[in-house]
């Protein structure tokens, strides 16, 4: 079990700054994201995108700033689970929380604080019959550990970069490897897509464009793939595992269910400490709703440092809370 | 003033009232009537939370850009008739468009 003082929901850059805010009052933190990475929308959206609304930068990239706000908290030693979902708050006798994900990550904490933008970044599924079916018997929605497809024969499908980029990395794992893409060409980037070419041409793997997946078939584990052409011919052919890639997007999902107000799927706060209606549990940046709201991150950094300054409290219980000024106390590595 | 029509999932086609010169795009009108467009990325063809099918009128439009059209390929179900309604700006050439909200659909 991991145990820290704050536990953030959410590694965007609300979340990370929120660590510098919690550091400053000697707090420590631990951040759970479903993505693999840090930077949250920034990462997956616009990592290239210049942002012009950070008070103090007239223009920076957005990986730039993610990569700037890690700087600015690293002597804060915060722990980090990605690629985890968090999935359960199981509040305990004492007040105190147990944040459980969906690969069985606890983390003990004694305050909550969702900074989970509009949701966790779930996989977008295509509409294949039976795909639910086989989830877990055959369809992955991400490559995790690439050796699990050591010679196993693999479908993938679609047209980014993702889709290129794994169905090159497997086709030196795999026994045998097939690209599945609607189009019929890749706007991926140029060397990816001409890799893709030259692998198909060269026999090492097999290349169907102008098609889709649309049924999946199997006696309890998966077998095959139907795929229908966009001349609408139909073909079967046998398949261990099949790896849909049409990229991410975000869902409310378990947040929905841990009884907090919420209104058109962001969480409901109060705007004097940025406070649930459940004790100890908060929400800053854009996954929080009130009056006025404007889903900036300036203004997720201002409740960041508001609502550490609530959740002190929980932390340091007989401690008197002192507001002090980063100038003339400095920054204080832990 | 143009008018645009939305269509609904059983066929039944709703008008909006649009304007052409106050600098929206069609996804950032489709969020003033109220319909349930995350609109993600803002605007900059990134997220596809925009997403349309275009019934009516498509030859009127613009072509895509090159950013429209790379994210347009990463979906499962985009088509010959999918845009990103916030790469459109209503002008007098869309008046009568009709359109499907197909990134609901993705939900």
């Amino acid at each position: 079990m991991i145990n820290t003082d704050i536990c953030i929901i959410g590694a965007g850059p609300v979340g990370l700054f929120a660590v510098f805010e919690a550091g400053l009052l000697k707090m420590r933190c631990h951040l759970i994201d479903a993505l693999p990475v840090v930077g949250g929308q920034l990462a997956e959206i616009y990592p290239q995108k210049p942002i012009y609304d950070i008070p103090g930068a007239p223009a920076i990239i957005a990986e730039d700033l993610v990569n700037n706000l890690m700087k600015q908290i690293e002597e804060f030693k915060p722990g980090f689970t990605l690629g985890e979902r968090v999935e359960a708050l199981e509040k305990q006798a004492d007040g105190s929380y147990i944040v459980r994900t969906n690969e069985g990550t606890d983390v003990h904490c004694q305050v909550v604080v969702i900074a989970a933008g509009l949701g966790s970044f779930e996989p977008r599924k295509p509409a294949v019959e039976q795909l639910e079916y086989f989830e877990g018997k055959g369809v992955h929605y991400m490559v995790k550990k690439p050796e699990q497809f050591r010679g196993r024969n693999v479908v993938l499908a679609g047209g980014g970069d993702s889709a290129l980029d794994w169905t090159i990395f497997l086709a030196d794992i795999a026994s045998r490897v097939t690209l599945v893409h609607r189009g019929d060409t890749f706007r991926g980037a140029p060397d990816s897509a001409e890799k893709v070419y030259d692998l198909a041409g060269k026999g090492k793997i097999d290349l169907i464009l102008q098609a889709q997946v649309n049924k999946l078939g199997g006696n309890g584990v998966l077998k095959e793939v139907s795929i229908l052409g966009n001349d609408k011919s139909v073909t079967t052919i046998p398949t261990d595992d099949f790896i849909p890639l049409f990229g991410l997007s975000p869902k409310l999902g378990p947040i929905a269910d841990w009884n907090l107000g919420v209104e058109k799927s962001a969480v409901i706060v109060d705007t004097f400490d940025y406070s649930t209606n459940v004790e100890r549990i908060y929400a800053i940046g854009d996954i929080n709703t009130y009056p006025g709201k404007l889903k900036l991150i300036l203004c997720g950094f201002h409740e960041a440092a508001i609502m550490m300054q609530s959740a002190f409290k929980y932390v340091y219980p007989d401690q008197k809370l002192s507001f002090k000024y980063t100038t003339v106390n400095g920054v204080n590595p832990f | 003033m143009i008018n645009i029509f939305i269509e609904n999932d059983l066929g039944e086609r709703q008008a909006l009232e649009v304007p052409t010169d106050m600098g929206f795009n069609l996804m950032e009108i489709l969020k003033a009537y109220e319909y349930d467009i995350q609109a993600t990325c803002g605007g900059m063809a990134l997220c596809a939370t925009c997403h349309i099918e275009v019934l009516e009128g498509k030859e009127k439009l613009p072509e895509s850009n090159d950013q429209e059209l790379d994210t347009l390929d990463t979906l499962p179900n985009a088509d010959a008739n999918s845009r990103l309604s916030c790469q459109l700006r209503p002008s007098d050439e869309m008046d009568g468009l009709v359109f499907r909200l197909k990134a609901l659909q993705e939900a």
